[in-house]
């Protein structure tokens, strides 16, 4: 009964937006997509034929992305890097969620507008902010004790802190929006039956919350394993794939390896995507 | 002995919040703006100035940079909200329930790809050997390649790309909440389909437009790559800027009085936008 089913033709017309609009959408990723496999030196027409070269190939100047060195050691290090930051933030978020959603204290909706706020400055400035305080702590450092802390110069633990600063806020409204769901009548009822306050938090409260800690961890995984701008300004010797990989665009032009890299990440993270979902989905069918 | 065991969780639940927020965000941020105004007299010698300020506003193509930042974000907004609001539509109100679901995956599964690879995919479907370019070309409608990156076009339909997504998301999520009653009271009432637009759902959208259009406008004024890839060296992006000024020349207050601009900026047109439409942020942003 809406406005665009009363008329046929315009109807037609929406639709035809709506078909035009996704193709807009998946056009460049299968473009990225296609070129992966094509036999060819660049990642343009005219197709050559398909290959999986660009993949599993062990030899120049066709060196597949499984023996690229380089892009591998960026792929170890991002899936590092991922896994500590994810961890971090799922725990302090779980932590903030608590505090939000259970208890009472002065300054609360003005705290919790700071909680919000890292989501709204832009990641170039969470970077370098981050860098210059990191710098002016091991400066003083250097200066009284003579001594170099390197973790806080450019490097993995920067990059651990930089993308911590803003996906701790992801994680902590995804937990807290489940948290404000439970029914606190059932940790009453855990309670009067003689149950501790640890007790309870383990073996009710915490199982509850377990789907939306496994999908803040992913969303948190996620985002850190594809964050660029923040990582950009704290990246020290040990880069992550996304800054290896726009290193080889800028300097050595895109090859198809990238389109290979770029297959590899697309289906990477739309497998934990999914992941999530189903997750997700079957605790609250549940 | 409650309020005892009350109070001691307060304080372990506030200690991560508080080291967070301080040492993460506040101090930081309070360091670029410490160090912005500090002015260079000599080797490793400084005083406290607004010397890094005036440089800018000296420096016609610092701020030139700034405001063409600024108006193409804004524009990449509107675009954004123009062609994302249809599609929001008809996910949330149009489409057939079974189908609701899949479109909004595929909304969502370009939002899991990085930045980088979009970016990527543009520039192997734009370039001279590109294939637009070369399906142009075999259709007959142009004699020779043309180069379609580069131009501020290409980096605004990037951009748009880039975030729309953030756009369409809570768009859904709002217009998912409006009771279709409302629509046919308003028809019944004899409003136009005009009028219903404008009277009911613009309204009822407002928090889902107002926090679509913070985020698009945050990740459009804060982003690198789409802009540096797709525009190339003459992009003139202020995050561009930035990371010459700290990376390339080394010289950080330059960087961090950058820094310092570009954050005021954004943060007063989030205000501003938040005022104009009476929001807050813990209502709009923070709803996903």
């Amino acid at each position: 009964m809406n406005s665009a089913n009363r008329s046929p033709f315009l109807g037609f017309v929406y639709r035809a937006y709506v078909v035009i609009f996704f193709i807009y959408l998946v056009a460049p990723l299968l473009a990225a997509g296609v070129f992966a496999f094509n036999d060819s030196m660049f990642p343009s027409l005219p197709w050559q034929g398909f290959t999986l070269d660009w993949f599993f190939n062990d030899t120049e100047p066709k060196l597949g992305m499984f023996h690229d060195d380089r892009l591998l050691r960026g792929l170890g290090n991002s899936l590092y890097i991922g896994v500590i930051v994810s961890a971090l933030a799922v725990i302090a978020g779980t932590c903030n969620a608590f505090l939000f959603v259970r208890k009472e204290f002065p300054f609360k909706n003005a705290l919790y507008v700071l909680m919000v706020v890292p989501l709204v400055i832009p990641g170039v400035i969470l970077g370098i902010a981050i860098l210059v305080f990191a710098s002016m702590i091991a400066n003083g450092i250097d200066n009284v004790f003579d001594f170099n802390p390197t973790w806080l110069r450019p490097g993995i633990p920067l990059i651990v802190l930089g993308q911590f600063s803003f996906l701790t806020t992801i994680t902590s409204l995804v937990i807290a929006a489940r948290l404000q769901k439970f029914d606190e009548s059932l940790e009453e009822a855990a309670l009067n039956l003689g149950a501790s306050r640890g007790r309870v938090l383990a073996t009710v409260t915490l199982p509850y919350l377990v789907p939306a800690l496994f999908s803040a961890f992913v969303v948190a995984f996620l985002v850190s394993f594809e964050n660029f701008n923040t990582t950009l300004m704290l990246v020290g010797s040990d880069a992550p794939l996304t800054i290896t990989m726009y290193d080889r665009m800028v300097k050595v032009g895109s090859t198809p390896v990238l389109n290979a890299v770029s297959v590899f990440l697309m289906i990477g993270s739309g497998l934990l995507a999914l992941l999530s979902v189903v997750v997700q989905r079957n605790k609250e069918d549940a | 002995m409650r309020s005892d065991t009350g109070k001691l969780s307060l304080i372990l639940l506030m200690t991560p919040f508080a080291l967070w927020i301080v040492l993460l965000i506040i101090l930081p941020q309070a360091g670029i703006g410490y160090v912005s105004l500090q002015e260079k007299v000599g080797p490793r010698q400084y005083e406290f100035g607004f010397k890094n300020y005036m440089d800018f506003l000296g420096e016609p193509i610092y701020w030139n940079t700034l405001l063409r930042t600024a108006w193409m974000s804004i524009l990449v907004t509107i675009l954004a909200l123009m062609i994302g609001f249809p599609v929001a539509y008809y996910i949330a109100k149009i489409a057939k329930k079974q189908a609701r679901a899949g479109l909004f995956l595929l909304c969502l599964i370009p939002l899991w790809v990085s930045d980088l690879v979009r970016a990527f995919g543009w520039i192997v479907l734009l370039r001279e050997t590109g294939i637009i370019s070369g399906a142009l070309q075999w259709l007959g409608i142009i004699g020779e390649p043309v180069e379609m990156l580069y131009n501020d076009m290409t980096v605004i339909i990037g951009l748009v790309y880039t975030v729309v997504l953030f756009m369409i998301v809570p768009l859904v999520s709002t217009l998912d909440g409006m009771d279709d009653a409302l629509l046919e009271a308003g028809y019944n009432l004899g409003g136009s389909r005009f009028t219903v637009f404008r009277r009911i759902i613009v309204p009822y959208a407002m928090p889902g437009i107002v926090s679509g259009c913070i985020i698009t406008f945050m990740l459009t004024a804060g982003s690198y790559l789409t802009p540096i890839l797709l525009g190339g060296k003459n992009s003139s992006w202020f995050t561009e800027q930035i990371y010459n000024q700290f990376i390339t020349r080394y010289n950080w207050e330059a960087g961090a009085t950058f820094g310092v601009l570009l954050l005021l900026f954004t943060s007063f047109v989030v205000w501003a936008g938040l005022r104009l439409t009476g929001q807050s942020l813990a209502t709009t942003v923070a709803k996903e």
